[in-house]
């Protein structure tokens, strides 16, 4: 009786279950933290996890909304260019335009929104793959942020939008931090426990279902779409910040990351299945890689050839375990 | 007639235990046109599919000229002299009839290139034997359908068939192709020959077939020589079964029943026209009528899933239009679609995600859905349809069709319907599910709902429906009540032929 309770406790847990649904990526993770930590004793400090931490904040933000775009089934080059576009113009917007601080930001994420629903908006109504519509909204996000900027990087010294991106929560935690986790609770919420989120799910896996069923895609696409807008240009803001200028050069291959991260984190490209959780970890995976990588002297050079294999080795890893727990049923079956 | 050119005997062919095939003999002379008559799931196709190589008899010889053959393959039903037009054409579209009719054996000049002139004449030599009209170089996206069937036709000759098989050749084509078609298999049988005809049109067979083999449930029915039969007897042996016990109808009191839906010349250019019907409270209303004939069509119209260009919808006395499933769901209409894999069910979520997928908005706190109510309409669900699934969490894919199909109903009581609108509720599914499914359906009829239930199984419509409306070719050919209702009457009406 205490057994079966014990058990049916640890069945339930969300945090078991978490780690349960994402044990490929968690092994991998667990296996790299040892490997690193052996090679070198920085690695597992106080300061150094919450650096890490301050590291994947930007993609974890861009990747949130990649996750959504990739469970309905879609997918969203235009990230990148996003982050760059709102960030060049919010800093422009204070330094060169001299607007008020938080019109300038209302203003760079409004603008980075837009362009996520317009993606969406052609997406959903004329039926447009989304790789096409959002490889040309990237084209003009990135040519915006150059046009207006004249290609030179802007720099801001106002404290109080330097303390965005740079600031800390009782002294200790980084504020970027502090955003993401308050928006992964977010995203784990909207798409887990909320209609839009079951919606979401539908369309990616079975889209004329989704629509016999009453499932209102047009505007579940709209509104993904502009979230992934509304994340990356939050991601431009916060990047700026840290970076006491707006840039147009930053941001690009961004969208890779994300995508990366979500992939390493069990979301199908082909739809229907992903979960926040998942990319959560994927994003720390990426991060970590790059940090021990910098900790134990490697190259950066050398550094996106150890970060490819480990992703296509992660992947190549998930596939494995789907065919393994499917080879073992088999055999089950037979001995049954 | 000829010698025989093919024997096939004895063939049974089983999917995970259910026979498509139980025991099936057919003999093809040559130079005859053979009709292959059956329902929908009598198994001509699987037999197709056999005689094709696409898939291997469990039992069974096949004899082509007298000698017995393993067909194991495609290319081995090739050598066999088989060529097999399917229904769906199977040309690449960018490329020239002549390029097409080459495809994988393109005639190489001396240095290795393709003789495209060469190719040309051969393919023009080839269409022009057979009586076609076609261009060989004409690239075959810009030809009609009907001149793509004749493309098939000619590569099936070109590979020196001699036994040619037409899946429902006709079931796209005008009045005026049809006669080209039929122009066509004359010259063929000129040549020797032999085809193998498959098509549900009565006044087709009796025009071109010499002979007529009839199949049902896979087992073979019997073989008539066509100038001796008549489409009377061939419905009678197409549908001729006992019937089952195991309909549960508790009829509803028709005088009583107060209308629920009402439609009026509902039109959909091209697709079907003036279609009329009332269905009342308790009331089972059957759609019958051949595959294609567009009884889908007319019920995803109903419920916004496909547009309309004239006619009206009344509920309860109401004029409604819905633009998109959402609204006829809200307002109480269910359609329980066809294909439960590709239409119903997201297969690879989990049983309680389906279930719940269409009527969310009654279990939301707020925002977010509260699992508790959710839960409780589950089991509820899962108890009324006797759901056999390990757990609502395990995926909707891995149950069995019955239970899938459980899954499906569920979904749609769950949105509280008033109309509910049954497409194929029954399609490969056991027989324990489809009692189980009968008898849900018919204590629903007595809470009241409007019941339209669409088959292609006879003894299902018969047993079940109080009234039934006969559908041919986008149009209500029929209306029939329940004390007129036989299997003969029916097929009268959709398969036409016969008045």
């Amino acid at each position: 009786m205490s057994e079966n309770k014990k058990k049916s406790v640890l069945v339930n847990n969300p945090v078991v279950n978490m780690f349960r649904g994402n044990i490929g990526i968690v092994m991998v993770l667990i296996l790299m933290c040892i490997i690193i930590s052996f090679a070198t004793d920085k690695f597992l400090t106080g300061t150094n996890i919450i650096s890490v931490l301050r590291q994947i904040s930007i993609n974890t933000f861009i990747a949130l909304g990649m996750t959504l775009v990739i469970i309905l089934g879609h997918i969203d080059l235009s990230v990148g260019a996003i982050v760059a576009m709102s960030g060049t113009l919010t800093v422009g917007f204070i330094v060169n335009q001299g607007l008020p601080i938080w019109l300038a930001i209302v203003l760079g994420l409004l603008i980075g929104t837009a362009t996520g629903f317009i993606s969406g908006f052609v997406v959903s109504t004329f039926k447009v793959p989304a790789f096409i519509i959002t490889m040309a909204m990237m084209n003009i996000a990135s040519g915006i942020a150059y046009v207006y900027s004249g290609g030179q990087s802007t720099r801001i010294t106002n404290e109080f939008f330097i303390n965005i991106g740079t600031g800390y929560l009782f002294k200790v935690i980084p504020l970027p931090v502090v955003y993401m986790v308050i928006l992964i609770a977010i995203f784990a919420f909207l798409l887990n426990k909320t209609k839009f989120g079951t919606y979401v799910y539908a369309i990616g896996g079975n889209r004329e279902a989704a629509r016999l069923s009453g499932v209102p895609i047009k505007k579940v696409e709209i509104i993904v779409f502009t979230l992934s807008g509304f994340l990356s240009a939050f991601a431009g803001l916060v990047l700026c910040s840290r970076m006491y200028s707006g840039q147009p050069s930053v941001g690009s291959g961004y969208e890779l990351d994300a995508i990366a991260a979500c992939v390493l984190g069990g979301t199908s490209m082909s739809g229907g299945k992903g979960r926040i959780s998942g990319t959560v970890f994927g994003a720390i995976v990426i991060g970590i890689i790059s940090n021990g990588l910098n900790l134990i002297g490697v190259s950066s050079y050398w550094q996106l050839i150890i970060k490819g294999l480990i992703i296509a080795c992660a992947v190549l890893l998930d596939v494995q375990k789907g065919k393994l727990s499917g080879l073992k049923k088999k055999f089950v079956k037979k001995n049954a | 007639m000829g010698q025989t050119v093919l024997e096939m005997i004895g063939i049974k062919k089983s999917f995970s235990g259910i026979y498509a095939l139980a025991g099936i003999d057919f003999s093809l002379e040559q130079g005859e046109v053979h009709a292959l008559l059956g329902e929908n799931g009598a198994g001509k196709s699987t037999l197709i599919k056999v005689l094709g190589g696409i898939y291997q008899p469990d039992e069974g010889t096949i004899k082509i000229q007298g000698k017995e053959v393993k067909i194991n393959g495609v290319p081995a039903a090739r050598e066999n002299g088989i060529g097999i037009i399917h229904q769906e054409i199977v040309l690449v579209p960018y490329l020239t009839v002549a390029q097409n009719l080459f495809l994988g054996r393109e005639i190489k000049t001396s240095i290795g290139t393709i003789d495209f002139k060469e190719q040309n004449r051969r393919a023009e030599e080839m269409i022009a034997s057979l009586g076609v009209g076609i261009k060989a170089d004409s690239v075959v996206e810009t030809l009609t359908i009907a001149q793509q069937q004749m493309v098939e036709i000619v590569k099936a000759v070109s590979f020196n068939a001699n036994i040619i098989v037409m899946d429902e050749p006709t079931s796209s084509l005008s009045n005026e192709e049809v006669e080209q078609l039929f122009q066509i298999i004359e010259n063929l049988q000129k040549k020797q020959v032999s085809i193998i005809y498959i098509s549900h049109r009565m006044e087709e067979l009796f025009r071109i077939s010499d002979r007529v083999t009839i199949i049902r449930d896979g087992k073979y029915v019997g073989t008539r020589k066509t100038s001796e039969t008549n489409p009377n007897e061939l419905v009678a042996m197409m549908v001729g079964r006992d019937l089952e016990s195991f309909y549960a109808r508790d009829y509803c009191d028709m005088e009583k029943a107060e209308v629920a839906m009402s439609v009026k010349g509902l039109t959909c250019d091209g697709t079907f026209e003036d279609v009329s019907f009332d269905v009342h409270k308790g009331e089972i209303l059957g759609f019958s009528g051949l595959v294609g004939a567009g009884r889908s069509e007319i019920m995803e119209s109903i419920f916004g899933a496909r547009p309309y260009t004239k006619g009206e919808v009344y509920l309860k006395g109401e004029k409604v239009h819905f633009k998109n499933p959402m609204q006829a769901i809200k307002a109480g209409v269910a359609l329980v679609p066809e294909d439960r894999k590709k239409q119903g069910l997201v297969l690879g979520n989990s049983v309680a995600f389906n279930m719940t997928l269409s009527s969310l908005r009654f279990y939301m706190n707020g925002i977010a859905i509260s699992e508790k109510k959710r839960k409780a309409v589950i089991d509820e669900f899962s108890q009324k349809l006797r759901l056999k699934a390990a757990s609502p969490d395990i995926e909707a894919g891995s149950l069995s069709g019955g239970n899938q199909q459980k899954v499906v109903l569920g979904k749609w009581l769950a949105t509280k319907p008033e109309v509910l609108i049954l497409d194929e509720p029954t399609r490969g599914v056991d027989v324990n599910a489809k009692f189980e499914i009968y008898t849900t359906i018919n204590e629903l009829a007595k809470q009241g709902i409007a019941i339209i239930m669409i088959s292609s199984e006879l003894p299902e419509i018969i047993n079940m429906c109080d009234n039934v409306c006969v559908v041919r070719a986008g149009k209500l050919v029929g209306k029939l009540k329940k004390d007129e209702l036989t299997q003969e009457e029916i097929m009268k009406y959709a398969a036409g032929g016969v008045e």
